[in-house]
């Protein structure tokens, strides 16, 4: 039996699955996911529902900021433009489901790929300036265009369904959720693995040294939005089902922060990025809104104290991450990993 | 004067007023930018902050205007002190996202605490007296000429600060060439510090005065992402682009109001905004701003 993992082949280096070990541990997670919603309780299921939109999204946002290094600060923007377009494709143009889904998610990367195209000539700074002023157009186009998205008063959404399946069924719609979230990140994973995927990395680590060595700046910069787009637009066609009143309230410049900050405590450039983000970001908040609601009813006098709990807690742990774990769980994870994989001879 | 013209000057003298109060957060801005490299996002929070503390001196504690004006400036300062020590210097050398990011942090932080103590609703700070003074048919409020007043003289005064002032010259080295600076005895650590004082402070004043106009409350925080565009078109680290840049998109802003509304109602929100993102497009490093040149 060998000590350790040895690749012999670049195929073998860039398997998916490195070992037979990580393939059973992931198969028994995909079970108890899948028998989850046998287990717990509505409200639950709501959350995991949330969780996994989320996950969809910082996929997108990922593979954008992460591995391509262009920082977005607009992805609510485009995940509002998902759902809106779902919701206005099934409710007036009464598309089935199964299209209007992958639908919004093309409206949406050709939405992204518009303010994508500034990046032909900004980076870093600039560049996040320029989603800032994207958030801002494509929230007030949703607010203003009374006769296409119901303006202020957002929209009803009208449940799809699929088959023997209607997604106003809250378990319906976390499997549906569940299947996209695994697609979603077999995608990324497969992008990441490919071509494409090593020409975001190069240009996030260095641009002209990928561009001398044959890399389009443009057409991958491009890709990147593209496809950071798409993902945030299936997240928000699956986010309307959810909230099944949409509103623009739902997609302001600080659920853009939010999306970033998982990503950030995630660590950016992980596949894992996704999922540890967001477990840390959900789990968090449903300590605070145990300990504020409990707070408030002990101290009704106090109430608003613990209402903004939530925020100065979310800001300082951002501010924390940053300064003492800039890389992330993830790379914290793999840390810990690296340690226990020699236990107990890791000397 | 006709009636065409008297509307557009309507619209241009109260948008050059309020851009002067935007060219004002925006030297805010840029000092930050200038010295030490740090998109400071929390701009707005600190306006915000200002404008409350000022406020509650003021209405809650039922002090003196000016006294109350004096303890802001102070409470400004230490805020500054206190955000460039605890939070960015750790920072320095690390990557633009991180720095971002943290700023991004510090605006949920002081979000949260001044919901927390001064609570959610908007509150009215009426300071400065609000009847319109008649100037040829052009009503012009008098906050706003006040505004307008206090934000130019305060221009003028940052402006033989950088020329005269033996810290305005530090600052002015140290953003030219930090190694360089630091050689000849500068210390940069001190630069960095007073350029965040003065930031906070001058928000703080632009807090107070556009609080007296549309009322305190949280979105006042809003108006530190307005003064984006009023930074990217003077140029990122221009003090005089700033300034043009500020008074530009007021005017802008006001005269969309004034002509584009009836097309798209309330278009000024955005348009400052369009505008940024053509000049990101155009010119990305605005009227002013030094252009970055890459060497391999």
């Amino acid at each position: 039996m060998p000590s350790g993992v040895f690749h012999e082949s670049y195929a073998s280096d860039e398997r998916i699955f490195q070992t037979w070990f990580v393939k059973i541990w992931l198969i028994l997670l995909l079970l108890v996911m899948a028998a989850l919603p046998f287990m717990v309780s509505n409200y639950m299921i709501s959350i995991l529902i949330e969780a996994g939109i989320a996950i969809i999204a910082c996929h997108g946002l990922n593979l954008l900021t992460g591995y391509t290094g262009q920082i977005s600060l607009g992805h609510s923007a485009f995940i509002g433009v998902g759902a809106y377009a779902c919701t206005i494709l099934i409710g007036r143009a009464h598309l089935p489901f199964i299209v209007a889904l992958p639908m919004s998610g093309l409206i949406t990367a050709m939405v992204g790929m518009v303010f994508g195209i500034p990046s032909l000539r900004l980076r870093g700074l600039y560049l996040a300036i320029a989603t800032i002023a994207a958030q801002f157009i494509i929230v007030f186009t949703i607010r203003r265009w009374d006769s296409l998205t119901g303006g202020v008063d957002g929209l009803f959404v009208d449940p799809g369904t699929l088959g023997p399946f209607h997604f106003n069924d809250r378990v319906h719609l976390y499997y549906l959720t569940f299947l996209i979230v695994a697609g979603a990140t077999l995608m990324t994973k497969n992008i990441i693995r490919s071509r494409s995927g090593r020409a975001f990395v190069a240009i996030r680590d260095r641009y002209l040294a990928a561009e001398v060595i044959g890399v389009n700046l443009f057409k991958y910069r491009l890709m990147s939005f593209a496809i950071s787009s798409f993902l945030a637009g299936i997240a928000g066609a699956l986010l309307a089902q959810h909230l099944e009143v949409i509103t623009h309230e739902s997609f302001t410049i600080h659920r853009s922060v939010d999306y970033l900050a998982m990503c950030i405590i995630g660590g950016l450039g992980h596949i894992t990025c996704a999922f540890f983000g967001v477990a840390f970001w959900f789990i968090l908040e449903r300590i605070l809104e145990v300990v504020s609601t409990g707070l408030g009813s002990a101290f009704p006098d106090h109430i608003t104290w613990f209402v903004s709990l939530r925020e100065i807690v979310f800001g300082s742990v951002i501010i924390l991450f940053l300064i003492f774990e800039p890389d992330g769980l993830s790379a914290r994870w793999r840390t810990i990993r690296a340690y226990w994989k020699l236990w107990p001879f890791s000397y | 004067m006709t009636g065409e013209f008297l509307y557009f000057m309507q619209f241009f003298l109260s948008g050059l007023a309020m851009g002067s109060i935007y060219a004002l957060i925006a030297l805010g801005f840029v000092l930050i930018y200038k010295s030490t490299s740090i998109l400071n996002l929390a701009q707005g929070e600190f306006l915000m902050v200002g404008a409350y503390i000022c406020l509650s001196l003021t209405i809650d504690f039922k002090l003196n205007f000016f006294v109350s004006f004096i303890i802001t400036m102070g409470a400004s300062v230490l805020l500054g002190l206190a955000v460039e020590r605890v939070v960015l210097r750790p920072l320095i050398g690390e990557p633009i996202i991180s720095v971002i990011m943290v700023t991004l942090g510090l605006t949920y932080v002081f979000r949260g605490l001044v919901i927390m103590i001064w609570g959610n609703d908007i509150r009215q700070f009426n300071i400065f007296p609000l009847e319109p003074i008649d100037f040829w048919g052009i009503k012009l409020s008098q906050l706003y000429l006040w505004s307008m007043g206090i934000s130019l003289l305060l221009l003028v005064f940052f402006a033989f600060y950088f020329k005269y002032a033996r810290t305005g010259i530090y600052m002015r080295a140290v953003a030219d060439h930090q190694t360089a600076a630091q050689s000849m005895g500068i210390s940069v650590k001190r630069v960095f510090a007073i350029s965040w004082c003065i930031a906070a402070v001058v928000s703080s004043i632009g807090g107070i005065l556009v609080g007296n106009i549309a009322g305190v409350g949280v979105d006042l925080s809003y108006i530190g992402l307005k003064v984006l565009p009023a930074v990217i078109l003077g140029g990122l680290d221009s003090i005089l682009g700033a300034i043009i840049g500020g008074l530009v998109v007021g005017v802008l802003e006001f005269l969309s109001a004034g002509y584009l509304d009836p097309y798209i109602p309330a278009i000024n929100e955005v348009f400052p905004f369009i505008v940024m993102v053509l000049v990101l497009m155009i010119k990305p490093y605005g009227l002013f701003g030094t252009e970055e040149i890459e060497r391999v």
